[in-house]
């Protein structure tokens, strides 16, 4: 019998809605929701199900049977996998507190569950992968506007002018926001990019800045420069409601288009080119202001120079802008209820909000446990709990990572796939896919609010289990059941929309309730309230960083140039892997097996390399070397090479993957520590590789 | 004559080759046989920035197919509609039609040892609706044409 299910995507992490046909128990049909996508799905969420016949992912809990990292697993059951966890963590709670224990999510809707669990057991430590993704961009808003980086959503469609710097997003792809660019582009809008290398993004605009690696806030100075000597900006929103524009104007006098130009290798003619389509576009601009900025010393410093030319544009809660997302608030609609669970008053022991008082104490700063687990100060570090989060794929150096979290008592991964910090730990608790479980339902606030819900559309093949049983099997062999107030996921959702005046039966129609017919927007000239920062203004002079003895305004630094036979490593994604979680699936795999080094043709050619030769990428301290092959493009700056993240991986049960490409966070070796200290964020691209032609390449044949 | 084909407009395509995805999944394709594809050129400097041009192609569906008159079994078929299709109860995997077809379309599924290739996914379009490829076009960039003789 076919079975038609409204869902939620989980192949990566924008989480698209789909519509899914399944019959006995197989997919049949998947698409993306008709309502709301008109179909549309990428390619990662059509290898869905592909993912569920995989057999190289774990099938039921597994404890470690081997030294760590080792690969020796033994099957286990359920309830012996629970109770060893629970009693380890037990023992840990009584010998060294409940803090000592750290969990890391991949963040999402559904994160309430995992914090609280951690949260019930008595630990503050609650922490996700953001330090090495918008960390600097999310911290640069609340520094600005006392709103986080979700605090705008972007009404690309109706917008004049996009413009990315190093957004990648028809890479990234969030589908429903690629159709708003390409429906905008359709209306003769424009689209200007910025980047070290041409994307697929780059290949859709109408203007191209090829900068060199590391000079993006001096670009953006430029323009805030041009924009204020032109006074082409919107003085009545800044005199309503910002704070500290006379310090921005006399701060940028020196940054002149010319100086940027040259500075960033650009021509100063297509800068002011560029300011004179931005008058006569404005307010309808938007100036993303960044997505994965955890990059450059200065990126944070650049997400606030972008915010700033969004502040100069007005655009805030104007058609074409940047838009405040509304809730069930905003509709006269009740909210739902999620689990939420307060944080213990113990401090953090990754330092926020105690040591590091500008940041946000949400999740914290993963990489910031890594000297505490080394000095045990304010306390030891004993055991970590991965929920979906890849620590030794998304910060540097997963070697140096090793070392620390060896030390730990216990190491959990709760993972579809194995990932490698699982592959390393103590246990693997398998989650089934997105497509066999449900989770909570969630607000998805915007222009237009609305609940949504994954549903599940297939019964469990594995012995896996969703993530909702998983912490509420923890919770009641660790005593804190009543933090779980339910027995099922029916009696969840009942639960959560308690409050509302819905019930799981309006989601049948579209997969999502819908909490407001039309856009939602406030009166753009009354937002006072809106920007929740010290003053209740705008700050471009942030009383944060003045308390935490950081400039708001930072002194442009030019970034070195590598040393010579050496590169800038820049990495990124590709439209068909979400990092690594993809690389070893059937179809994916197929479509995409291995990773390539991008890399100026002036600069191969200086070197002998020649496009499809194998090179190997060795790390700065040549502690690493992986080969792959040179892909010779004549659009990358000349000082930078450029790779796909996720692949290199080193799990022998993925043998699709296994050793197939390079991975950029092993060759930024010694960078665990390259932080930024305004933004919070690591410093992904301030590794320096060096690169040769492979003595791999064959001369000629010699065996038979 | 043809009534049917399949439109990219370039200018909306973005190169995510989930329409190869999305037709192996609705066909339930092992790792090998490829339906359709999507090819880009070499980047030049168009205004100074630099562009491609994106191509889809699955089979061209010929008006006279060479796969067709070839197939010992008569398994290769072509429809009053035009579609080109391949009926797998008679098909016997000796791939004369991708010897016979000058861009090697059909080819061979490892799984079932039969040959496939592009039908437009002609169940689909027979219950009304559209091919996957175009169904799920993450950009709506691919269109599926009904052709009109014009007088």
């Amino acid at each position: 019998m076919t079975k038609s299910v409204y869902s939620i995507c989980g192949m990566c992490t924008v989480r698209c809605p789909i519509r899914v046909e399944t019959e006995n128990n197989k997919v049949t049909w998947i698409e993306g929701n008709q309502h709301l996508l008109g179909g549309a799905l990428c390619a990662k969420g059509s290898a869905g199900p592909a993912m569920i016949a995989d057999k190289e992912r774990p099938q039921q809990p597994l404890i470690r049977d081997g030294a760590r990292g080792s690969g020796r697993w033994k099957p286990v059951s359920w309830p012996t996998a629970y109770d060893y966890i629970a009693d380890k963590l037990k023992k840990i709670k009584s010998e060294y507190g409940p803090e000592s224990v750290v969990l890391s999510s991949r963040g999402g809707p559904w994160q309430g569950m995992y914090k609280s669990f951690i949260h019930a057991f008595g630990s503050p430590n609650y922490t996700n992968h953001d330090s090495t993704c918008g960390r600097n961009t999310h911290h640069s808003s609340l520094s600005l506007n006392g709103v986080g980086r979700k605090g705008f959503v972007y009404d690309i469609k109706n917008a004049n002018h996009l413009v990315l710097f190093g957004r990648n997003m028809f890479s990234s792809l969030r589908i429903a926001e690629n159709l708003q660019t390409l429906d905008m582009l359709d209306n003769g809008g424009k689209l200007t990019y910025v980047d070290v290398r041409q994307t697929i993004t780059g290949l859709k605009s109408t203007r191209f800045f090829q900068v060199r690696p590391g000079t993006d806030y001096a670009l953006a100075l430029g323009m805030i420069h041009e924009i204020i000597r032109r006074e082409a900006y919107d003085s009545d929103f800044i005199d309503r409601y910002v704070t500290g524009f006379d310090e921005l104007c006399y701060f940028v006098e020196q940054y002149t288009p010319a100086w940027a130009a040259k500075e960033c290798g650009v021509r100063e003619k297509a800068i002011k080119n560029f300011i004179d389509e931005v008058q006569k576009d404005m307010p309808k601009v938007i100036f993303h202001p960044g997505w994965n900025l955890s990059r450059y010393k200065d990126s944070f410093y650049a997400a606030r120079a972008l915010h700033i030319l969004n502040i100069l544009m007005g655009n805030i809660e104007q058609k074409g802008g940047l838009i405040i997302p509304k809730g069930p608030g905003d509709c006269g609609k009740k909210g739902i209820r999620a689990i939420d669970v307060p944080k213990p008053d113990i401090k953090r022991g990754d330092g926020v909000g105690w040591k590091y008082k500008h940041f946000d104490k949400g999740p914290g700063l993963g990489h910031l446990f890594f000297p505490t687990m080394e000095s045990e100060d304010p306390y030891p570090i004993k055991a970590w709990i991965s929920m979906r989060n890849d620590p030794f794929s998304c910060m540097p150096d997963p070697k140096r990572q090793e070392q620390y979290f060896d030390k730990l008592d216990l190491l959990v991964s709760i993972d579809v796939h194995y990932s490698e910090f699982g592959w390393f730990s103590d246990v693997i608790l398998p989650e089934c896919t997105y497509l066999e479980r449900d989770n909570g339902i969630c607000v998805q606030k915007g222009p237009k609010p609305r609940f949504g819900r994954r549903q599940k559309a297939l019964e469990p093949e594995n012995d896996s289990k969703p993530s909702w049983e998983i912490f509420k099997n923890l919770a009641d062999r660790l005593d804190m059941e009543d933090y779980f107030p339910f027995n099922s996921i029916e009696e969840y959702w009942k639960w959560q929309l308690e409050p509302t005046d819905y019930s799981v039966k309006d989601f049948e129609e579209k997969g999502f309730i819908s909490l407001s017919d039309e856009v939602v927007m406030y009166d753009p000239e009354k937002l006072d309230g809106q920007f929740k920062t010290p003053s209740g203004k705008i700050e471009i002079i942030s009383q944060k960083l003045d308390k935490a003895g950081l400039p708001s305004l930072k002194e442009y630094v030019s970034p070195i140039r590598p040393p010579k036979g050496m590169f800038r490593l820049v990495y990124g994604r590709s439209a068909v892997h979400t990092h690594g979680h993809t690389v070893n699936n059937p179809l994916l795999n197929e479509l995409m097996p291995k990773n390539s080094l991008w890399i100026n043709v002036k600069a191969a050619n200086k070197l002998g390399i020649a496009h499809g030769d194998l090179v190997d990428v060795t790390s700065e301290d040549e502690s690493y070397t992986g080969t792959v092959e040179a892909n010779v493009v004549d659009y990358i700056h000349s000082e930078a090479v450029y790779m796909v993240h996720g692949f290199g991986r080193e799990i022998s049960r993925q043998t699709r993957c296994l050793h197939a490409g390079i991975s950029d966070q092993k060759l930024m070796v010694n960078k665990l520590d390259d932080w930024d200290p305004a933004g919070g964020a690591i410093n992904l691209c301030e590794a320096f590789v060096i690169v040769r032609r492979s003595v791999r390449n064959p001369k000629r044949r010699v065996e038979l | 004559m043809n009534k049917y084909m399949i439109y990219l407009n370039g200018k909306r395509c973005i190169g995510c080759h989930g329409c190869e995805v999305h037709c192996k999944a609705n066909k339930n394709l092992p790792v090998g046989p490829q339906l359709c594809e999507i090819d880009h050129s070499v980047m030049v400097k168009i205004k100074s920035v630099p562009k491609t041009e994106f191509t889809f192609r699955s089979c061209y569906h010929c008006e006279e197919p060479f796969c067709a008159p070839i197939c010992p079994t008569n398994a290769m078929i072509k429809r009053e509609d035009g579609i080109v299709y391949i009926d797998q109860e008679k098909c016997i995997g000796c791939m004369a039609c991708a010897g016979a077809c000058p861009w090697t379309i059909p080819q061979l599924n490892p799984e079932t040892g039969k040959a496939v290739k592009c039908d437009y996914c002609m169940d689909r379009v027979d219950a009304g609706l559209r091919p996957a490829c175009v169904t799920k076009c993450t950009t709506h960039a691919l269109k599926f044409v009904i052709m009109q003789e014009v007088v």
